[in-house]
């Protein structure tokens, strides 16, 4: 079968699935990271881990933006024939918000350190010095990005659940291939899937 | 002869070996032991962080005297310590960041000192002073360009400035973002007593 990079109208290629499962892992860490330092007591700690949590915060807004690109350069495999009504209609709102998420969260943060009084220059994995986004600072603006995030980031983490729980519906619940599909383009092939 | 000249005198003691022949005063006359007097006097200092701008701010509590010895210039001695928990930015965040163990650790380590050790005079009225700075338990060689800011009703006044790495003495948190380098600049009012 080869190495397929692009998607096809019943299967994910290879670009798409290392996308999700790398975006996946960056936005679970991403929360754990972000718990993580506010939450350590060493003031060294805190504030180390807040910079790696920017640098990839910003890592995981570029491919973001490279995954958006992916997908509507490409096409997008069909949901399996016996796919219900409701979940026909929803599925594509739940993707679209959580894409929606993957952009926001990122921006969000990048304008809480913008707005920051503390003006800590962003330098991601110490390489160049991103600049921030043409925000006034001051401690309301600071204060409100600051929730903005942290809420974006719960409600996000709760969609992220959603997304799985669909996910595992399909695979144990359904037996189609949805789930398969998203982990290797060969993979559920002997399962119900899109013709 | 100029204040300035006159004063420089003074400094001379601290800042060289022979006083200039033409100093209308006398070693003698400003020998004696300086306190510094926090009013008047002011540690500076900043940080340049990667983004251009820097991290400024000043320490409130320090104290200090200079030495200058009649007979022996060489025995002539500057020794400042500052208190760093008096550390003033003017964003708490950022003091109580100074403050922790991730920089100054205050709860462990009250004083930052400073002993001259050597003076060497490089112009009329400037010199650099070499000595020894601990902070957090580490001591290493520093030296510090001195200008004679001013002479006035028995004060002496120093202008003093210098660099300092902290990653020497375990302050290395926040580079590169924030610079290595710690530019000090101090102005010293000493007052007989």
């Amino acid at each position: 079968m080869g190495l397929r990079l692009t998607n096809t109208t019943s299967t994910y290629g290879w670009g798409a699935i290392i996308l999700h499962w790398v975006i996946a892992i960056l936005f679970i860490g991403q929360f754990v990271l972000g718990l993580a330092m506010s939450r350590v007591t060493s003031q060294r700690t805190a504030f180390e881990l807040i910079q790696l949590h920017k640098s990839f915060g910003f890592l995981l807004l570029g491919l973001v933006v490279l995954r958006i690109a992916w997908r509507l350069g490409g096409v997008t495999p069909r949901l399996p024939p016996q796919t219900g009504l409701l979940e026909r209609r929803t599925a594509p709102l739940a993707h679209f918000a959580l894409y929606l998420f993957q952009v926001a969260l990122p921006l969000s943060g990048w304008a809480l350190v913008s707005a920051s009084v503390l003006a800590i220059p962003s330098m991601p994995f110490g390489l160049f010095v991103m600049p921030n986004l043409p925000l006034g600072m001051s401690a309301g603006a600071e204060g409100f990005w600051l929730k903005a995030h942290s809420y974006l980031a719960y409600a996000g983490m709760a969609l992220a659940a959603l997304h799985v729980a669909a996910a595992f519906r399909h695979h144990f619940w359904l037996g189609d291939n949805v789930l398969l599909r998203m982990i290797a383009p060969s993979f559920g092939n002997g399962r119900r899937g899109a013709e | 002869m100029s204040s300035r000249a006159l004063a420089f005198a003074a400094i001379a003691a601290i800042c060289m070996s022979v006083l200039p022949a033409r100093a209308a005063v006398s070693l003698s006359e400003v020998a004696g032991r300086y306190v510094i007097n926090q009013n008047g006097s002011s540690i500076h200092f900043s940080i340049a962080n990667a983004g251009g701008g820097s991290l400024r701010g000043d320490f409130s509590r320090f104290s200090g005297t200079i030495r200058l010895d009649n007979n022996d210039v060489g025995r002539s001695a500057v020794a400042i310590t500052i208190f760093p928990e008096s550390v003033v930015t003017g964003e708490s965040r950022v003091d109580d960041f100074l403050r922790s163990d991730a920089v100054f650790d205050v709860a462990n380590e009250k004083e930052i000192r400073f002993r001259s050790t050597g003076v060497q005079r490089t112009s009329d009225d400037t010199a650099l002073i070499t000595g020894r700075l601990t902070a957090r338990g580490k001591t290493f060689p520093e030296k510090f360009s001195v200008e004679l800011a001013g002479l006035k009703s028995g004060n002496l006044q120093f202008h003093v400035t210098g660099t300092v790495l902290r990653s020497r003495y375990g302050m290395d948190v926040g580079t590169p973002i924030y610079s290595n380098v710690v530019v000090f600049d101090m102005m010293l009012t000493g007052r007989r007593g």
